[in-house]
């Protein structure tokens, strides 16, 4: 069987999928970063190549998200996309009618606009994370709750407590406030739900005209609360695609697909799981930009090089 | 008379061009070398925190300038309420502080105080060269700027359609030194000449589909690649054909001369109906070539602007009522010490990416 990888490297969470010709799909996989992409790609390459290995030909290998470099070089990807345009094919694959995405992960947070099928329009969250799912795990943490059951709890409030949602500095401070109060802690979580909502409507959707169909994906998608709370705030039925949690990655094998077209992959095979991989950083003192250099080497051999300004570091 | 040592902020590879003209005034210039890391840090250790990018760089590229001797300083003003204008004297008041003791000689556009042009130049020409001579060194000198954009130009066409990546800022950089070192206006078009013969030898995919993005915003982080991350080559690369608003010699001319460019004219015309007043900087500017562009049939726009630059900040709001009106992508970029290089890339992959699906989704249906 003919199937492609894609592999979405993330901060928080780190998913592959494998997906065949009629987008189906086969693997899906969501790990936890925690800050080590290397050791998390090669765990995961592993789980597949212990299910799959000699059973599957993988024909394409595409990655995304925060770590898609690293994750091309180590895994041989015959594209290495942004992830906006992965999301966008992959949601554009499965709900064809989409016209806004809505998609917040752990660090950063999307609206995507499509039209006719094409998107037309995109923004980010910029510097602060107060409208992505962090926002959400620091709160959870105080309140020792565990993030999967904080939609639930959500669902249970009858009245929203007020949270202020523009810095999570202050969120903080006024669920402190609230919870000294006495309020209940459904409603403060589902206060929090809508904060969460308010930022990113205010600032990553500043602007922009959201019409349904309205498809709403990344991790943060889990929360049932937060669905309620942007189907409140929006008027409008909210989409989670079966896959939300994997978008990216999906997106990542139909653009590997594309690229590929029948030719071979640059696809290095599930044996990169046994691979050593070390990496190095220096600063180059060529000029005064001072650019801090990464590398990475596999089995010895720098596969490679991120951080310069110019071409002089770069590998091949 | 002793030979008075000159500098000037680094702006693109203009920088060349003012050197020219400042050794035949009879000055030994002291050539800044290209804005890094290190004239940001120092720009912003002593600089006001609100003062925007430019100001910082300027005054970074000073400090590490002026330790190797400078009497003096030549820089220009700024047009309307634009607080460059105000940069010269906040840049001399600081240094001083610092105990460089050195000169500020400040060019005003022409056409706002002609008088105190003259006498701006007569001070730079303290050897007290003939009005003549001044004139021919200023016109080589223009020539030389004006080699230096043609060239420009013609790499940032072939780059998205260059078949190795790279080839084109490589070859573009070796002659470049073609233009530098040549002097006389002969020298200047031979030289010129033979750059766009060599540039004309890479091998390039004229076929292939590009997409056309305009660039408007204010003239500093427009010009100097440094300020803004080296943008036109990261979009190059990603297939995009960059044409700029802003080149020295087309707002230097709208600027000096009386009779007002055609260009300059359509240009604030474009702009009249959704900013019919100078707000000073390049606001209206911005304005008026994003709409030439969508006549033109560009496929996108990016904007430029420093953090906190009141005129592009207007120009940015008028610019998202312009994008939804006529169904023009724009993205904007507010620019200070604290922007980081990785999210601007992944913005502008999926902002050249969409770019490119719309524009074959457009030729799908003709």
């Amino acid at each position: 069987m003919d199937l492609y990888l894609g592999i979405d490297v993330g901060s928080v969470s780190t998913n592959l999928v494998l997906i065949d010709e009629e987008n189906n799909v086969h693997e899906s996989l969501y790990l936890r970063t925690r800050g080590q992409p290397i050791r998390v790609i090669k765990e995961g390459m592993q789980i597949l190549k212990e299910k799959y290995e000699n059973k599957v030909t993988i024909k394409g290998v595409g990655t995304t998200g925060s770590g898609r470099y690293l994750a091309g070089v180590i895994v041989g990807a015959d594209i290495v996309k942004n992830e906006i345009t992965a999301h966008a094919i992959a949601t554009t694959t499965f709900v064809p009618e989409v016209q806004t995405i809505i998609e917040i992960g752990g660090q950063d947070s999307k609206i995507i606009i499509i039209r006719d099928g094409v998107v037309t329009d995109f923004a980010m969250n910029t510097v602060c994370a107060a409208g992505t799912g962090s926002f959400l795990d620091q709160q959870a943490s105080r309140l020792n709750i565990p993030i999967e059951q904080f939609g639930e709890l959500a669902l249970k409030s009858t009245v929203p407590v007020r949270i202020a949602g523009r810095c999570t500095v202050f969120a903080e401070s006024d669920m402190i406030h609230k919870q000294q109060l006495g309020y209940k802690i459904e409603d403060i979580i589902n206060g929090l739900c809508e904060a969460l909502v308010r930022n990113y409507l205010n600032n990553v959707g500043k602007n922009k005209e959201i019409l349904p169909p309205i498809v709403f994906q990344g991790g943060v998608a889990a929360n049932r609360g937060i669905r309620e709370a942007f189907a409140r705030a929006l008027g409008q039925d909210i989409i989670v695609p079966k896959h939300y949690n994997v978008m990216g990655a999906i997106g990542a094998a139909i653009l590997a697909r594309e690229a590929t077209n029948g030719q071979k992959t640059n696809f290095k095979g599930f044996a990169i799981a046994d691979y050593n991989y070390e990496t190095r950083s220096f600063e180059c003192t060529y000029c005064p930009n001072h650019c801090e250099i990464a590398e990475i080497s596999e089995e010895g051999k720098v596969i490679g090089r991120w951080g310069g300004r110019c071409p002089r570091w770069e590998v091949i | 008379m002793k030979t008075l040592r000159i500098t000037f902020p680094y702006m693109g590879n203009y920088v060349h061009a003012f050197r020219g003209l400042l050794e035949d005034l009879g000055y030994e210039v002291v050539m800044p070398v290209k804005p890094s890391k290190r004239t940001l840090d120092l720009g912003v250790k002593y600089a006001p925190e609100f003062s925007c990018l430019p100001y910082k760089i300027v005054l970074g590229t000073y400090l590490e300038t002026l330790p190797k001797g400078v009497d003096r300083i030549v820089t220009s003003g700024g047009v309307g309420p634009c607080r460059a204008g105000l940069y010269a004297s906040l840049h001399e008041k600081i240094l001083k502080k610092m105990g460089y003791n050195v000169e500020f000689i400040v060019l005003e556009p022409p056409l706002v105080d002609l008088k105190g042009f003259y006498k701006t130049v007569q001070k730079l020409n303290y050897k007290n060269y003939s009005l003549w001579y001044i004139y021919k060194a200023i016109k080589r000198n223009w020539r030389k700027i004006k080699a230096l954009d043609t060239i420009e130009q013609k790499a940032l066409f072939l780059r998205p359609r260059e078949l190795k990546k790279g080839s084109v800022s490589a070859k573009y950089k070796e002659v470049l030194q073609y233009v530098i070192n040549a002097y006389s206006e002969k020298e200047i078009d031979e030289a010129e000449q033979e750059a766009l013969k060599q540039l004309d030898k890479i091998p390039v995919d004229l076929e292939k589909l590009v997409v056309k993005v305009g660039m408007v915003g204010e003239i500093y982080v427009l010009l100097e690649p440094s300020s803004n991350f080296e943008i036109e080559e990261t979009i190059g690369h990603l297939g995009a054909e960059v044409k700029r608003s802003m080149f020295l010699t087309g707002w230097t001319r709208d600027n000096t001369l009386p009779g007002k460019s055609e260009e300059l004219v359509s240009v604030k015309a474009a702009a009249k109906p959704y900013l019919p007043e100078l707000i000073g900087g390049h606001g209206q500017d911005s304005i008026g070539n994003a709409i030439l562009y969508i006549k033109q049939g560009f496929d996108g726009l990016i904007q430029l602007a420093p953090f906190t630059c009141i005129p592009e900040i207007v120009a940015r709001t008028i610019l998202t009522k312009i994008s939804q009106e006529h169904n023009f992508p724009i993205l904007t970029f507010f620019l200070d010490e604290q922007t980081g290089k990785a999210g601007m890339e992944t913005r502008l992959e999926a902002f050249i990416d969409l770019l490119k699906r719309k524009k074959l989704q457009k030729l799908s249906k003709s």
